[in-house]
Order: structure tokens, then sequence, then C-alpha cells
């Protein structure tokens, strides 16, 4: 038997993940409402005997807007076929004046429901008393007066959600919308007809809502006679002079009004509240601002700094790994693909782990303690002037560290046209994984001894230009995506201050582990998969005569009696080898066959397979560079690869790395989208392949084009070539 | 009781919401937020670069842009006041 859906809703901030963590014990399954973005959270859970499926809304302010959350929302509750069978509504009791109006909408559906009253000790504190008896008795359902983190009303809860399911319910009577009634019940007919299975007190929502709905996409799938009925009883107010909207809204508020006036009995504080004092500090004009730098540095910080050593150790584990599983299978293709392939896919994604979760701790201790808010409020003026809200900064951020976390980190951001644009353009972000690159190529084109002006390195200025080019590049790319391909309503910003509260570790644990298991079981297989795909690509096909001959080589430098000769000719061979592999392969080939369409850039076939390689990661480019150069094991910091590549030369006997070909490759290295992780992840928080593949498209193209001025224009005056 | 916009408040000041005006959808979602007519607000401050601002309605605070402000009429009680609405 499916165990009967209890779906909990709530306000934002109202205490609604705490309830149901505690409600539901140990962790939750998350999943995806299919092709959004829109976490799904349930639990299937035993209230003494009787099986529930408790469904985690996500937070919304009231049944009516539209964004993607309020959808997932409205469609969970009101759908016929996927039945709700009890609604827990969580209020936060020191809100009410606003919680009440979502909580009323909600209880108007007819839907068997309990309201829980959250946070009665912040309510208790500041001297709020609720008549809780006598808001049951208004409202026409049983409420619950808790402090969740406490554990305080859970047992009541669970014993009132039991009964929903097993008793009969009968709903109070829906709040009356006064102007607006004759308008409502007329859309509600036209709802209901021929569909005599739609109950009536659902018909009535569906109606409100489509009343408050704004026309065109809003209202596909409704049906069309209620369409029609929407549009007259609009037009009808209009003539009069009415506002619908304000009559509908304005009448459940004053209902809210006249409930609370009756049920808060004690005098409700007259005074600042806690957290406007707090405000007064944390967003001040001096001292918020400075406490908003010092904050969003410690959390870049963390991310570029602190991380490091965990991945350090994790690629160390990885390494160990690796080399034992080289000497426990018998060498040979499949050794290779275990080690090179599975295991680097492997490390590929765990390397990702420490920044995700380092950033999800940070993230959702900023949030649950509401400062994250006070971070929007205090930036968004800035983020503006794109086309974003202050939402979006953090991502961003992020996104200099790597732009994995700093993705997933863009679901902090409400609406779903805004967290689809910062998506779009925090790769652009200049992350850790391209320093090595800047780092090998300004060491390769400047001489480190020559000073400009006497005291700037080229080198540091170069690589000061990459960031600050990446900063122009994704707020111009903000700017131009959000008024073309997301072309949308006029971005604004809409920000409820919550009130501070002390974040729960527990909370903290749970929301980082939801995270870190959701990249690890989505993205992570993707990166597996395309890891082992371009290993491939990099290794096969091989050249048999290439394999026979180097297998001769090593054969006679076994011969060598001196050990420290037989290492290092050996490691010559092994270099070459894994070079000459290299140029045998698919990746080889392409970087050859599209040498005519990077030569433009300033890249030749070697550059281009360095490129084709860096896919699994940016730094990754250094490594290949390596191989196609025949040095084994290349860093950043490794001489002889610098030399190797100071001597390449052209054909035509003129070197590669120029200056002007340099500075080129690092232009292209800002902007250009080669990080199949970040596709992966995007692919992931966006629902669909679409994005991640507009989002290369669009970055390889801008790649190209940038570097094809930056190269062509630099020839045509003159400068580093 | 003069007649002015959210956005001409002082900081500190009080006022009743009148109308709500401007993009529809964005009306709408302001109104169920609490902006509803005959709701009494208070500007609580200015973010440091000057925009947003920071409303303290209902009991709870919310912050919007100017621009936003600019199209939500009020008419104002009196001056400063520490009393919340």
């Amino acid at each position: 038997m499916i165990a009967p859906t209890v779906l909990v809703a709530g306000n934002p901030n109202a205490g609604k993940t705490t309830l149901f963590n505690s409600i539901t014990g140990a962790f939750a399954k998350v999943g995806n409402y299919p092709g959004i973005t829109v976490d799904k959270v349930e639990k299937q859970i035993d209230l003494d005997g009787q099986a529930a499926l408790f469904v985690d809304l996500p937070g919304t302010y009231s049944l009516t807007s539209r964004s993607e959350e309020e959808r997932v929302a409205v469609e969970a509750i009101l759908s016929e076929t996927d039945k709700a069978a009890a609604l827990v509504i969580v209020a936060d009791a020191t809100t009410l004046r606003r919680g009440l109006y979502f909580a009323t909408q909600l209880l108007d559906t007819g839907i068997p429901a309990v309201v829980a009253l959250t946070m009665m000790d912040d309510a208790r504190r500041a001297h709020l008393d609720v008549d809780i008896g006598l808001l049951a008795m208004v409202l026409g359902c049983e409420v619950i007066p808790m402090v969740a983190p406490r554990g305080e009303g859970l047992s009541e809860l669970r014993r009132a959600v039991k009964r929903l399911l097993t008793e009969p319910y009968a709903p109070g009577n829906a709040v009356d919308l006064g102007g607006a009634e004759p308008a409502i019940r007329a859309v509600e007919a036209a709802f209901a007809e021929g569909r005599p299975a739609l109950p009536a007190r659902k018909a009535r929502t569906r109606a409100s809502w489509a009343l408050l709905s704004i026309g065109g996409d809003d209202l596909l799938g409704v049906p069309e006679g209620a369409r029609r009925a929407v549009e007259t009883e609009r037009k009808k107010a209009l003539a009069d002079g009415r506002d619908l909207d304000a009559e509908m809204v304005g009448a459940r508020y004053r209902a809210v009004d006249a409930i609370l006036d009756r049920v808060i009995t004690s005098k409700e504080p007259k005074g600042r509240r806690r957290s406007q004092k707090i405000d007064d500090i944390l967003v001040h004009p001096v001292w918020g601002l400075l406490l908003f730098v010092v904050v969003m540095f410690v959390v870049f910080q963390a991310l570029f700094a602190w991380a490091t050593p965990f991945a350090d150790w994790i690629e160390a584990g990885v390494g160990a790994a690796k080399a034992f599983t080289k000497d426990a299978i018998p060498p040979g293709p499949f050794n290779n693909l275990v080690v090179d392939g599975v295991l680097a896919g492997v490390g590929n994604v765990l390397v990702f782990v420490p920044q995700i979760a380092l950033l999800f701790v940070f993230l959702t201790i900023l949030e649950d303690s509401g400062y994250l808010a006070r971070v929007a409020f205090v930036i968004d003026r800035v983020m503006a002037k794109v086309g974003l809200n202050g939402r979006a900064f953090v991502p961003m951020l992020s996104g200099f560290a790597c732009a994995i976390p700093a993705v997933m980190a863009t679901r902090t951001i409400e609406s779903r046209r805004d967290r689809l644009l910062t998506m779009l353009v925090v790769p652009l972000s200049s992350c850790s994984a391209r320093l090595p690159v800047y780092v090998l190529l300004t060491a390769v084109i400047f001489d480190p001894d020559r000073k400009l002006l006497g005291f700037l390195a080229p080198g540091a200025l170069a690589l000061f230009a990459m960031y600050l080019l990446s900063v122009v590049f994704s707020l111009g790319a903000a700017f131009v995506i959000g008024r073309t391909v997301l072309k949308g309503p006029r971005p604004t910003l809409v920000l409820e201050l919550p009130v501070y509260r002390w974040p729960q570790p527990f909370n903290v644990a749970r929301a980082t582990w939801q995270r870190v298991r959701r990249f690890l079981v989505d993205a992570g297989t993707i990166i597996l998969a395309l890891t082992i795909v371009l290993w491939g690509l990099l290794n096969y096909p091989q050249n048999p005569e290439s394999v026979a001959r180097f297998a001769g080589l090593r054969e006679e430098a076994a011969t060598i009696e001196d050990d420290a000769l037989k290492t290092e000719q050996l490691a010559v061979i092994a270099a070459e080898e894994s070079g000459d592999r290299l140029r045998n392969s698919v990746a080889g080939k392409v970087g050859r066959a599209i040498e005519p369409a990077i030569e433009p850039l300033g890249f030749d076939w070697k550059i281009g397979v360095g490129i084709l390689g860096a896919f699994a990661a940016r730094e990754v480019f250094v490594s290949t560079l390596g191989l196609v150069y025949d040095v084994e094991e290349a860093t950043e910091e490794t001489a002889t690869l610098k030399d190797a590549l100071r001597d390449a030369k052209h054909p035509d006997g003129s070197p590669v790395f120029t200056p002007l070909a340099g500075v080129s490759l690092m232009v292209f290295f800002v902007l250009a989208a080669q990080c199949m992780s970040t596709l992966a992840v995007v692919k992931r928080e966006a629902g669909s392949w679409k994005w991640a593949g507009f989002m290369f498209a669009y970055m390889s193209g801008l790649a190209y084009v940038v570097t094809l001025l930056v190269y062509q224009g630099g020839r045509l005056l003159g400068w580093g070539i | 009781m003069q007649k002015s916009t959210l956005a001409e408040l002082a900081v500190g000041a009080r006022a009743t919401i009148e109308q709500v005006t401007g993009e529809r959808r964005l009306a709408v979602r302001l109104m169920e937020l609490g902006l509803v007519p005959s709701t009494l607000v208070r500007l609580e401050r200015k973010a440091p670069l000057g925009d947003p601002i920071e409303l303290s309605i209902r009991g709870y605070d919310l912050s919007i842009r100017r621009e936003e402000a600019e199209k939500i009429f009020v008419s104002r009680v009196d001056a400063a006041s520490e009393e919340a609405p």
C-alpha cells in the first residue's frame, strides 16, 4: 500500500526545514522535481502504526504568486492526480501577521490540515501571547505550539497528523473575500464545469489563483472556459474602476488581522525588535560594509585556501590507490583503463568535495543565521547594475575559487531566471584551476628580471589583467544574456530580512551532506564517465609499430648495468612513449585537424591537444602540454617544461610561445568553457543539457572571437611578436 | 496627512499604505507580502550603498528597491517614531 502524502508547507524562514528534520528523524531523500532546479525532499515515516510520506515543499509566501518554487507548491497542493492526504502548515509565531495569510490560503483548500506554530520560544521572549485554543477554534483546525529544535510539541504534532489521516476532517469556512466573491464564484463555476471530481474547495482555490495570475504562460493548462471567465471578470472589475487584486489580497489580510486582534491577547511589543537593533550594527553604513568585506573574504579564503589541504589528501589518496592498482593488475590496456581512466575519474569527482562541503557549511550558517539576506541587501545596488540582484553575489564570488560549488550555490537565489543567469556567467569567473595555466604561461613568455616602469613585473601585470578581464566579461555576459536569451520580467529585489537566529549544527551538517551527496550521485557520475571517455580519446588508438618500438627500447634499457643510468633511461623512454601515444590518439589527431582553426589565435596543434586535455580540468592543460613535449609529470613549476615551451618552434623556425601568443592563450583560458565538471554540474542544476550546451556554445564562441581579436590585433600593432 | 510614495519617507518615518501600483506581477507579490492598503509601515533603514531600503511591516522586515518604493503610495502618519508597525 502506498503511504498517504503529508505536505509540509510554510513561509521561508518559518522553521520548516528544522521541523521537517525533527519529525522525519534521520537523513531524508532529496530528489529533484522533474526538469527544474527545485529540490524535492521526502521521507516515509511511521506514525504509531500509520505510515505517511512526508514531503517538504519549497518555502513560499502565498499560493498565488508564480515563482518556480511556488508553482511546485501550488501543483503539489492542488494536483488532482497526486493527492495530498494532509497538510502540515508551518507558521512562525513571531510573524503571524504575514504567515497567517498563506496559512488561511492553505486551509481554504479544504485539505485536512494542522498548523504547527513554530518559534514559540522567540514569541515568549518577545512577550507575544498567542491564545492557541482560540486560534484553533477560529481557523477550524488543530494548532500545535512548537519549539522544533528542542522537540517541543513534536509528539503532539505527530498525533495530530495521524488523526488527520485516520479520522474524518471538517474544514472551517473559507475566508470571505468580500467584493471579489462574485468574480471568484464565476471562475470557480468555470473550473468545475465538466470536472465533477474536482472538490469545490479546490476549485475555489484554483479560481483565486487564476484571478491573481498574470495571464499568458501562467494560465497554460488552465481550462479554456476558466481562462475566459478570468478575462471577463477582470474586465468587469476594470470597467467598474475596481482593483480586483487589491480587493482579494486586502480582504484576506483584513481577515487575518481580525483573527489576530482576538487571538494575540498580550500587547505586542512596541519597541524596535531585537533583529533591528542587531542590524543597526551589522548593516551600518560603515561597520556593515566592513563586516560584509570580512565575511566575504573569509568565505573566499575558505574556498581558495582552506579546502586545499583536504583536496591534497584526496589527491594523495587517489594517487596511492592508483599506484597500488597499477601494481596489482597485470600491465596492459585494462590496467591503464582502471588506473588512468576510472581511478583518475573518481579523483576528479572527489577533489571537488572539500570545496563544496566548505562552501555549503558557510552558506547554510549564513542563511540560517539570517546574514545571507543581509549580504544581498548590502550588495544589491552593485548587482542591480548588471540586471541581477544581491543574491547572486556569493555564487559569483565563489566562482573565483571554483565554478562547481559556485554553480551549486546559485540555489540560494530565489527566482529561476536569476538563478540560471548567474549559473551561466559564473564559469567566467577566473577559478583557481586557471591559475597554474597563467603561472606557467607568464613564466614562459616574460623575462622575470624585466620590470615595467622600474617596478612592475609584466607577469604580475598580465595575471592582474586576466582577473580584470574575467570580472568584466562575467558582468558583461550577465548584462547581455539577461537582456536577450533570458529576457524576463524586469529583475528586482523583494527580500525578507529574517530574524537573526543561531544556526542549528545538525541542520548545517544535514544541508551540507545533502549537497555533497547530490553532487556525487548526479554530477559525479557524469564527470566520471566523461573522464573515462576523455582518457580513451587521449590514449587510443595506439600505433602497433610504436608499441613494439618502445617495448624494444625498454628491453634494451633493462640490460644497462648502472642502476641510476637505467632508471634515467627508462624515464626518458616512458616520457617519449606517453608523448607518442598522445600524438597517435584521437585527441592528437583532432588537435592536428583543428590546427587551421586555431592557428589564427596563435596556437599550434600541440596547444590544441593541450586544450582538449584541459577538458578534464583546466590545470590538466599543463600536464597534457608536458606529454606533448615529452616531459613526464610536468607541473607549472617544472623547469624542463618551461624550457621546452620557450624553445618550441613553428615549422618555419619562429617561436611558438611569443608574448602575444602566450597572452592570447591566457585570454582563451579566461573565457573558454573547457571544464567538463562545470558542464556536468550546470546540467544537474539547470535540469537539462540544454543550458549546459548553451553555456558551452556561448563561452567557446566568446573565447574564440576575443582571442582572435587579441592575437590578430596584436600582430597588426606589432606587439609581442 | 499628505500623500507621497514610500521612497520619499525619511528613515524612521511611518506611513499607511494607500495603493501599490506598477507592474502587476510585482504589485500582487508585494501586496501578498503584506503591503496592502491601510497597513502601517516604517522605513527602517537604507542599505549602506543607499539602495535598497528596509521596511518594517506586519512585524517583520522586508527589503525592496527604491524603484519599487516609488510606485507605492502612502499617507504619512507622523514624524519618526520608535513604535513598530
